[in-house]
């Protein structure tokens, strides 16, 4: 089996465990999970990291960086606003402490 | 990174990697799977930030990573970008901050498809490499694009009307084709660098022009179709450096994303054909509406603070459904001060929330929970719905074609079958709204000049503002 048809594989799969996960999320989640998984996407980082690290060519170093530099704000950023939003959700029926009126 | 490993552990290492990018598969997965509860939710995330700590790790110890500079001032200045954005954005901005870190995620997996091209010599690529190189650059610079686009438009850079020329979906289909024929082209003869550049910039215009004819009420419906392509993009990254955590990752978000872009065309009982060509949402499209806004023999009748406060004072039960409006006067606040004086009075309160209110999915969620409002208050459209009939008061908080009947009675309305909050079910409904001008969609809501109908003119802040000071006064 060669490699694009091995990885078409995979990528097919995941792509069921994928909807399998997601179909149940009650709408009130839907920004943060929307938020998260943008910030997964960000895993490229990981294809950035390999680009940018390799001397082979320095044309494709530079490359290499601007990508680490758009991913990593994708990562950062996304699991930072994401986590941002989730802090604040929640439930009624545990005592708060804080002020109402703040 | 690999010589600092005993020459025992060194010869397994590809091995090792492999197994580690297999643990963060896993730890993405159960992360996402948490993000589906509200419960633990925000374990979730931080799994998920762990899996991907974890993959950029071990990829630090891959053999052919040697140079550690660019990868340290990438993440540095990545990462600084990324806190500041993250720690500044106000919540109810977030759809614009989701559409451009989509945008980087996809620019970065066109980038490295680019880069791992530039990195050897044309002749050295096979053809499966060419066409998961193209594929990767091609869905990567849509993203890249368009995300940009629905941003401007979400700020207001652009305008949130659908921008059209005529003939416009088929000079993008023929663009689309000529992308995929472009290539095949540089599959065919990868020396050419026209063939390349050709792909880069076609898909880059792609981007533009998919985005620009959609109208702003479609933009929850764009957003997550964006973010599904970000996941493909991450995915074809994938294919492109042969890694298998790109392609599951990505996979999962695209999937992600995919049903998301359902569950918002469901809302509006739009097909996503119809989202992505049919130019929805622009003001034109009011002249095919019921009739003219602006109908002289209908009436609305206006209140003040005082009546409103007086009617929900003495209420049994109040339910409020907020719309764009509140996100964008950033009343959220105001409007849990008021909900918490009703309660104190002993007046059940309780948040309807319609599944397309604001501009991405769940946004009036995140703004309430930011207000500290209480999850389990806000009721879904289909768990609110039957109760408006045994509801005294309704506050339409800058709301309008999610509560609008003619949905359901207007058979030539343009939202016509769209589901919406029967709000109109309830004794009393209270709009609050700077004017009677239609909402995004460009239609005239039936809902001003029902009887049990009254305006509350004003910004939602001010407005609400002003019910707040009533109410203490009651």
């Amino acid at each position: 089996m060669s490699g694009l048809i091995f990885n078409l594989f995979i990528f097919v799969l995941a792509s069921f465990v994928g909807f399998e996960l997601i179909t149940k999320v009650p709408p009130t989640l839907h920004t943060p999970l929307m938020s998260g998984a943008n910030a997964i996407s960000g895993i490229t980082i990981i294809g950035a990291v390999v680009v940018a690290g390799q001397v082979d060519s320095a044309i494709a170093q530079w490359i290499g960086l601007a990508a680490i530099i758009f991913a990593t704000i994708n990562v950062v950023g996304g699991f930072m606003v994401t986590d941002r939003m989730l802090e604040m959700f929640k439930k009624k029926n545990k005592p708060q402490k804080e002020d109402t009126n703040e | 990174m690999s010589e600092f490993l005993p020459p025992s552990v060194q010869a397994y290492l590809p091995d090792i990697i492999q197994l580690f990018y297999l643990l963060a598969t896993g730890v993405f997965i159960v992360g996402i799977r948490r993000l589906g509860s509200p419960a633990t939710a925000r374990s979730g995330n931080q799994l998920a930030a762990l899996g991907m700590f974890i993959g950029v790790i071990v990829t630090l110890f891959d053999q052919h990573i040697i140079s550690f500079q660019f990868i340290i001032i990438g993440i540095v200045v990545g990462s600084a970008i990324g806190v500041f954005a993250a720690k500044k954005v106000e919540m109810t901005a977030m759809p614009e901050m989701v559409a451009i870190f989509n945008g980087f995620g996809g620019g970065a997996s066109a980038l490295v498809a680019w880069g791992e091209f530039a990195r050897q010599t044309p002749e050295m690529f096979g053809t499966q490499d060419l066409i998961t190189i193209g594929l990767s650059i091609l869905i990567g610079s849509i993203t890249f694009t368009g995300s940009f686009v629905a941003f401007g438009k979400l700020k207001g850079f652009i305008s949130g009307n659908p921008v059209t020329f005529p003939g416009q979906n088929i000079f993008n289909l023929l663009l689309t084709l000529g992308a995929l024929v472009l290539i095949g082209w540089f599959t065919v003869e990868p020396t050419s660098q026209l063939a390349f550049w050709l792909i880069f910039g076609l898909a880059l215009l792609l981007g533009i022009l998919t985005v620009m004819p959609i109208g702003g009420a479609d933009m929850p419906v764009v957003i997550s179709l964006l973010n599904s392509y970000s996941g493909i993009a991450a995915s074809m990254a994938g294919f492109v450096i042969n890694n298998n955590l790109l392609i599951i990752s990505g996979a999962l978000v695209g999937a992600a994303g995919l049903i998301l872009t359902n569950v918002m065309c469901n809302a509006m009982n739009r097909s996503l054909s119809s989202v992505l060509f049919g130019a929805f949402g622009g003001g034109d499209s009011s002249t095919d509406s019921g009739g003219p806004a602006a109908d002289t023999d209908k009436t609305v009748r206006e209140t003040t603070p005082n009546d409103v406060a007086l009617q929900c004072a003495y209420a049994d039960k109040v339910i409020i459904t907020p719309g764009y409006g509140l996100a964008v006067a950033q009343a959220q606040h105001v409007l849990k001060e008021v909900a918490d004086k009703l309660e104190k009075r002993g007046v059940e309160v309780k948040y309807g929330i319609h599944p397309v209110a604001g501009r991405m999915p769940g946004h009036m969620n995140v703004l309430l929970a930011e207000a500290d409002v209480p999850y389990d208050q806000l009721y879904d459209m289909e768990q609110i719905n039957p109760e408006f009939k045994s509801t005294d008061v309704v506050l339409i908080i800058g709301a309008n074609d999610v509560v609008n009947p003619a949905a359901k009675t207007q058979s030539d309305s343009p939202i016509y079958g769209m589901p919406i909050l029967n709000v109109d079910e309830a004794k009393r409904t209270i709009i609050f709204k700077r004017s009677l001008s239609p909402g995004f969609a460009g239609i005239d809501n039936a809902l001003f000049y029902e009887e049990t109908n009254q305006m509350f003119f004003g910004d939602a802040k001010d407005t609400l503002q002003k019910l707040s000071q009533a109410l203490s006064e009651v």
